[in-house]
């Protein structure tokens, strides 16, 4: 197969070519030791010539490199001793580039250059002008790779920084970035010029050749941030642009994703902070394929770790506008990637979210601008059907809530509804159910008619069947969890304002009508208990000020209790809306408010006579009313009558005789109740029971 | 040595001596033979003084009819074998005719000797100085001794010597611009020089820069012209793309070069060019030849 007979080559060639090192090596070798210079320039241009090879991959070259680097160090050793081969180093510094080939006189004169360096004969920058100089003979992309890597191995301890043994006159920190820079560029040209070289390759063994080399370019930005002299005003006037101007011009996705990632990496966080214009400034002049938003969330990542460090650094994230400059930057990006798909311009507006809330999580404004930004990005899409999308759009929509444990600082993001709406109905449930649990795990409350009223907008697709989807689609068991979330939801609506309270409770209920047979069996209950509650506190605060208007009345409340509980007629669900009714009496009972408890009873009983019509159902039913009703002490003896004749009425005349025995036993604690003002009515108590004997 | 007309055995030994011997400086000199020979150094307009001691063999006294020295400076065309034309013709009377039967020694001088060409071994041609000993004998055939010595004329830095800036190229392929700082060049220089890419169209695999040497001998009909390359010094490795420009630093002192002869006594010329090549990944060649002046800097003594 033509493939491994490649390989196989390649590690021939590889083979030969160490031994070729190994061969000239030995007579190097034997050269030095005997001080004889001639013989080891002549041996040490021959090892250095298997450097010339063509045949060899970077990974496979960089073996042959190293080998012939070992040499390079011990030959080093040697030069540096004037007094064993009596050739001062300006001499050999010219010595050497009498040798015919390029290659190997270039790293011989690099290795003359570090001992003249360390000499300080000349100073350190004029040497190494001349190195950085003279390698643009090489042109070839990988063999000029490894030589410029050598050179910036050996100069790295020799740079002309202040408080270096190097340290020059002048401008000396330039003069070392100035080296480093060119060298910089260089290497990142020739790195680029790689995919242009050579047979025609499958791109991904280009693209994972070239990774492998990519640490040798990256290496040049890690000493210039190691370099003591550069300074924040050195970086931002010269370092940076320069660098930058490299990366948007190569114009290399590959290069350019590295870099990117590489400065951001490498130099401090509050460089970055105080470049941040700059810096951002780059990313829409990058090619389109280039994963910005990768690179953009690491930047927003530091930054908000760097943020987190210390409280001192936050108000220089204020001065230099940190926000603005990140959001105007991704609005950049997004604007000039035209081929971006939806899911990375949404997980860009995640990751500038989150910056947001670690950095400013007080400024909500910000928070609420991220989402306007984002719907406007959806508004302009298609409908969202891609999986990634959905999940980075839920992650936007979370992150505020697991940062602000209380949901009603979500509810104050005016966008956060208008994201919401882009979701498709599964997932918009699904986010709405995490609404809820957010609530629900906070024990929040939700506690003014308005935040009710944006929250039941929120989950509106729990509430209601929003256009387009059937509810029959739902599997059972899902669609339960869903009902019976939002009615655990409606126990945490409160408010200690009566007032307030039942604002909350009309408006839930305004909501809930929307719902529909299926799920008012649900959400009718928890609302109903939870307006008998508002009743009950209001029993207990008798002494409302004279004179004023008071909307919350109990009387009021159980007249909203009626409609609701009628709205349970369109389910139809008789026994449900007939215990309800049931527990309405009871607490009207205790307000004293004896025609509104008879109403109820009323209600009851219709529906008893017309709705409930499965026999077992019935006696359930009878049983509850005849409970019910013998705790009623506010009806006068005319009402109780009418209902107790009543109840004892339909006990006759329930299908099973045992039943009906059992019934009208019950009745009969309606004729006799055991406390001081109860009735006691032995007449018709007789009466009863003579009727059930025949 | 000892060069013998028709005598099987040498009559006396000849040595020739420097008066400087000590201290002038030697160079070497391939002789004819192969074997290289160190010999002192001239430069034109110096004194060439010295002793000649003539010693007979095993005692025999030699007869003769005069002794002299001459200074030859001798141009030899190899095509034409044992053609030497004298351009220099120096003699001085040693002796008289007479009897040698011990050693003697004459001393000689021939002062500020006009020797306007130097010492060159070429292709085709050679040019040499020689003192030329001989011994007069009638039948016996004279006894000659010769001893080499080389000539080499220093001078002054030219006064005008601009540099050589040139763009050249082949329509939509290839488009460089060429500098080299000079265009005189003393023996021990450097070429420093930059080659810049304008255009780039065709795969380039490495760029060199040869010194080459073309001696031309004779004229007219007879011309020789041969052509060696002294040097070939890679420039660059790999292809380079539009921009980019390339350092130039060539060292002369290892090679082997002479300063540029022109009609030298209207027999021969040597010229030095330097030969850029550049060479595509097909092993097609394009070049571009510069001619440049070779000259020996240094003080006359």
């Amino acid at each position: 197969m033509m493939i491994a007979d490649g390989i196989e080559d390649e590690e021939k060639w590889l083979a030969e070519g160490i031994a070729g090192i190994q061969h000239n090596a030995f007579y190097l070798h034997r050269a030095v030791d005997s001080n004889n210079l001639r013989e080891a320039l002549k041996y040490s241009a021959q090892l250095l010539s298997e450097l010339r090879t063509s045949r060899l991959s970077p990974h496979k070259y960089y073996e042959l490199y190293m080998r012939a680097f070992d040499e390079l160090r011990r030959l080093e050793m040697f030069f540096k001793d004037e007094e064993r081969h009596g050739c001062s180093v300006l001499d050999l510094y010219e010595l050497v580039q009498h040798a015919g080939n390029v290659l190997p006189r270039l790293y011989l004169l690099c290795t003359v250059g570090s001992v003249y360096i360390k000499s300080k004969e000349a100073p350190a920058k004029d040497v190494l002008k001349d190195l950085v100089e003279m390698c643009r003979s090489v042109q070839h992309p990988i063999r000029g790779l490894f030589l410029r890597s050598y050179l910036a191995q050996i100069s790295r301890d020799k740079l002309p920084d202040i408080g270096s043994e190097y340290e020059g006159d002048g401008d000396t920190v330039m003069d070392a970035v100035d080296f480093v820079l060119q060298n910089f560029t260089e290497m990142n040209k020739l790195w680029v010029r790689m995919q242009h070289q050579g047979p025609i390759r499958v791109k991904e063994k280009l693209d994972k050749e070239r990774s492998e080399l990519r640490d040798l370019v990256g290496k040049n930005l890690h000493v210039l941030s190691q370099i003591e002299g550069v300074d924040l005003e050195i970086y931002k006037d010269t370092v940076l642009p320069r660098v930058l101007e490299q990366v948007v011009n190569c114009k290399d996705e590959l290069a350019q994703h590295y870099l990117m990632d590489c400065i951001i990496q490498v130099f401090p966080d509050e460089y970055h902070l105080q470049t941040l214009e700059t810096l951002l400034g780059a990313f829409p002049q990058l090619q389109p394929a280039v994963d910005i938003k990768t690179v953009l969330s690491q930047l927003m990542d530091r930054l908000s770790n760097y943020a987190a460090s210390s409280a001192e650094v936050l108000p220089e994230f204020l001065q230099v506008e940190a926000f603005a400059k990140l959001s105007n930057a991704i609005g950049k990006v997004i604007e000039a990637q035209v081929e971006m798909p939806v899911v990375g311009a949404i997980s860009l507006y995640v990751s500038l979210l989150t910056f947001a809330l670690r950095v400013h999580s007080d400024r909500l404004d910000y928070v609420d601008q991220v989402l306007g930004a984002c719907v406007k990005k959806l508004s302009g899409s298609p409908k969202l059907e891609d999986n990634k999308a959905t999940k980075q759009v839920v992650a936007l929509l979370t992150a505020p809530l697991e940062k602000y444990n209380d949901i009603d600082t979500a509810l104050t993001l005016s966008n956060y509804p208008h994201v919401m709406d882009h979701l498709d109905a599964g997932t918009n449930k699904i986010m709405a159910m995490v609404l809820i649990q957010s609530i629900m795990k906070y024990n929040t409350c939700v506690s003014t008619a308005e935040k009710v009223d944006v929250l039941f907008e929120l989950i509106k697709g729990l509430i209601k069947d929003i256009d387009g989807t059937l509810a029959d689609e739902l599997d059972e068991e899902d669609f339960k969890e869903e009902q019976n979330s939002v009615a655990r939801l409606v126990h945490m609506l409160y408010n200690d304002d009566p007032e307030e309270m039942l604002q909350i409770i009309c408006t839930v209920r305004k909501h809930i009508m929307a719902g529909g047979p299926k799920r008012l069996p649900f959400t009718v209950p928890p609302l109903v208990f939870s307006a008998l509650k508002l009743v009950r506190r209001l029993q207990g605060l008798d002494g409302e000020v004279a004179g004023e208007e008071v909307p919350a009345t109990p009387r009021k409340i159980f007249q909203l209790l009626n409609q609701i509980i009628e709205a349970l007629s369109n389910v139809p669900s008789p026994e449900l809306a007939l215990r309800l009714y049931l527990q309405c009496a009871e607490a009207a009972n205790d307000c004293d408010l004896e025609p509104v408890a008879y109403e109820f009873f009323t209600q009851a009983f219709v529906l008893y006579e017309e709705e409930v019509a499965d026999s077992k159902a019935q006696v359930t039913s009878i049983h509850l009313i005849i409970g019910t009703l013998q705790r009623m002490n506010a009806f006068g003896v005319e009402n109780r009558d009418t209902l107790t004749h009543k109840a004892t009425g339909y006990s006759a005349k329930l299908l099973k005789k045992p039943d009906q025995c059992r019934a009208v036993y019950a009745c009969s604690h309606l004729f006799w109740v055991d406390d001081q003002d109860g009735i006691k009515d032995g007449e018709r108590f007789k009466l009863i029971f003579r009727h059930n004997w025949t | 040595m000892n060069y013998i007309l028709g005598a099987f055995k040498p009559a006396c030994h000849i040595s020739i001596t420097f008066s400087d011997g000590k201290s002038r400086k030697q160079v070497p000199l391939k002789k004819e033979n192969g074997q290289t020979a160190m010999v002192p150094l001239f430069q034109s307009q110096e004194n060439i003084s010295g002793k000649i001691s003539i010693e007979p063999v095993s005692g025999k006294k030699v007869e003769h009819n005069g002794i002299k020295v001459e200074l030859l400076g001798q141009i030899e065309m190899y095509f034409d074998r044992n053609n030497f034309y004298d351009f220099t013709s120096l003699v001085r009377e040693l002796d008289v005719p007479g009897e040698i039967y011990e050693r003697k020694t004459y001393p000689f001088e021939f002062s500020t000797v006009e020797m306007p060409y130097e010492t060159y071994n070429g292709v085709n041609v050679r040019l040499r100085y020689i003192l030329k000993v001989t011994i007069s004998r009638g039948y016996a055939g004279s006894i000659v001794e010769y001893q080499d010595f080389v000539v080499r004329n220093y001078g002054p830095p030219p006064s005008i010597n601009n540099s050589i800036k040139m763009e050249v190229g082949i329509e939509d392929c290839l488009h460089i611009e060429f500098e080299y700082n000079k265009s005189k060049y003393d023996l021990k220089d450097v070429i420093i020089g930059k080659i810049y890419f304008l255009l780039v169209r065709i795969k380039i695999k490495n760029m060199d820069l040869e010194i080459r040497r073309r001696e031309s001998t004779g004229s007219g009909a007879n011309t020789h012209v041969e052509t060696e390359t002294l040097a070939k010094f890679e420039l660059m490795d790999g292809a380079p793309v539009r921009g980019e420009s390339i350092p130039i630093r060539l060292f002369l002192s290892p090679y082997e070069l002479t300063p540029t002869y022109r009609n030298i006594n209207n027999k021969f010329s040597v010229k030095y060019y330097l030969n850029l090549v550049l060479v595509d990944e097909e092993d097609r060649r394009y070049f571009k030849q510069q001619e440049i002046t070779m000259f020996r800097l240094g003080e006359t003594s």
